[in-house]
């Protein structure tokens, strides 16, 4: 039974985190259409970003992991 | 489609030919256990198994077991003499679960598996408990592959400029010289500030080309590579103890003053600030310790999933699409094993640069 609960949590971080990534990626999309010759500070500022984000499912998996 | 892409494709699917004998083939009486199989191989292992044979005969490389036991001292030997069940000098390999007293008190179960336990005459554990364990493991063997790889690299890459100096970089120089100029322009430079960069670069450097070979070398499946050392948490915990130890003692006035006294906020706020700015120090670089281990371990895990798919089964005919699928996900991981390294130095950097902060005066 933990086991299950363990999953659905783990799966319900995934589900934030892929929320924020895709959103991140998408205004990217749109930042670099808008303004072409930032993209490479665009690309960075977004990876930041989004290991930020993934760092916080991590945590949520590893206490879902740990419980 | 080039010959250059058939190459790769076609090195990978040799390599998967060598790696699928590693699973009991077809007509064994065992059962094929794909979650044993997997855990198997994403663990750390006393030796290193390449396949079983037919006729149930294991074929691996030993490794050296160095074991020091306040029962007997210090004892080196190589993994064989204690492989499937043997008892050398009474060392084996675990097999079974013991009782601990854990720190609150409570009794509990530890399992002894691929662990190497000292024994009596009567195959009980000696009272001293388990030996300490410095064994050149498979992760270890690995991991001294790439530091000898690097340096070997990097130390004639080195010589050739010191005896050439600047000119156009050719063969080897010229794949590494690209990869060098990209931490230091577009990582190191823009988060740490230019100047301040170079008392960092060797670290950066150090730490970016060490994941990526180990990346890479995880992807090849045969004999000397193909462990998962930067899947292993430890490894990657060390990583992240590095970033730490180096942001927390080049931290600057201003860093210390960001923890302790953030400029601007009210002082009665100060009892939930800096509890929550501390735990902050070390949730960086744990996150950069679970991203690496978790991305690498899940690459690892599905890869050999795909392997196992033809053994679950247990069909010819399966093995075409699997190793479609197993290319496939190889040249996602070829990424995965780039951006990894990629992100893991620009969070570094990241880090680094926060503890150096410039002293704005307002």
């Amino acid at each position: 039974m933990t086991g299950t609960l363990a999953a659905i949590g783990a799966a319900i971080a995934v589900i934030g985190a892929a929320l924020g990534i895709g959103h991140i990626g998408g205004k990217a999309m749109e930042a670099i259409a808008r303004q072409p010759e930032a993209s490479g500070k665009i690309q960075t500022a977004m990876i930041i970003s989004a290991a930020l984000i993934e760092g916080a499912a991590l945590f949520a998996i590893v206490v879902a992991m740990m419980g | 489609m080039s010959v250059r892409f058939l190459t790769v494709v076609t090195t990978f699917l040799i390599g998967y030919f060598f790696l699928a004998p590693g699973i009991q083939l077809f007509g064994q009486d065992e059962e094929f256990k794909a979650s044993k199989f997997v855990l198997e191989h994403i663990k750390d292992s006393h030796d290193w198994h390449i396949l079983t044979t037919k006729q149930g005969k294991h074929v691996s490389v030993p490794l050296p077991i160095i074991v020091f036991s306040k029962h007997s001292g210090l004892n080196i030997f190589l993994s064989g003499k204690i492989a499937h069940g043997h008892n050398y000098k009474g060392f084996e390999m675990g097999h079974s679960t013991i009782m601990k007293t854990n720190k609150k008190g409570e009794e509990v179960e530890m399992s002894l598996e691929g662990k190497v336990v000292e024994v009596d005459g009567h195959g009980d554990l000696v009272a001293e408990g388990l030996p300490l364990d410095f064994s050149i493991t498979k992760n270890v063997f690995m991991m001294f592959l790439s530091i000898v790889t690097l340096l070997v690299v990097f130390l004639g890459l080195a010589r050739s400029y010191k005896k050439a100096g600047i000119k156009e970089p050719r063969g080897l120089q010229g794949f590494l010289e690209p990869l060098i100029v990209f931490v230091e322009d577009d990582i190191a430079k823009p988060n740490i500030g230019e100047g301040k960069h170079l008392k960092f670069m060797p670290y950066l450097l150090t730490v970016f080309f060490f994941i990526l070979i180990n990346n890479l070398m995880g992807l090849i499946p045969f004999f000397p590579f193909g462990a998962n050392v930067t899947g292993n948490i430890a490894v990657t915990m060390v990583l992240a103890l590095c970033t730490l130890v180096i942001t927390t003692f080049s931290g600057n006035k201003e860093y210390w003053k960001h923890i302790f006294n953030m400029p601007g906020v009210p002082i009665w706020l100060a009892p939930i600030m800096i509890p929550v700015e501390l735990l902050g120090v070390f949730t960086k670089p744990f996150a950069l310790m679970i991203r690496l281990f978790a991305n690498i371990t899940a690459g690892h895990i599905i890869v050999i999933s795909l392997v196992s798919m033809i053994f679950i089964f247990k069909s010819v005919f399966m093995a075409a699409p699997a190793m479609v699928m197993v290319v496939f996900m190889d040249m996602i991981e070829l990424l995965v094993a780039f951006l990894q390294a990629y992100i893991f130095t620009l969070l570094s950097a990241l880090f680094i640069g926060l503890a150096v902060p410039e002293h704005h005066h307002d």
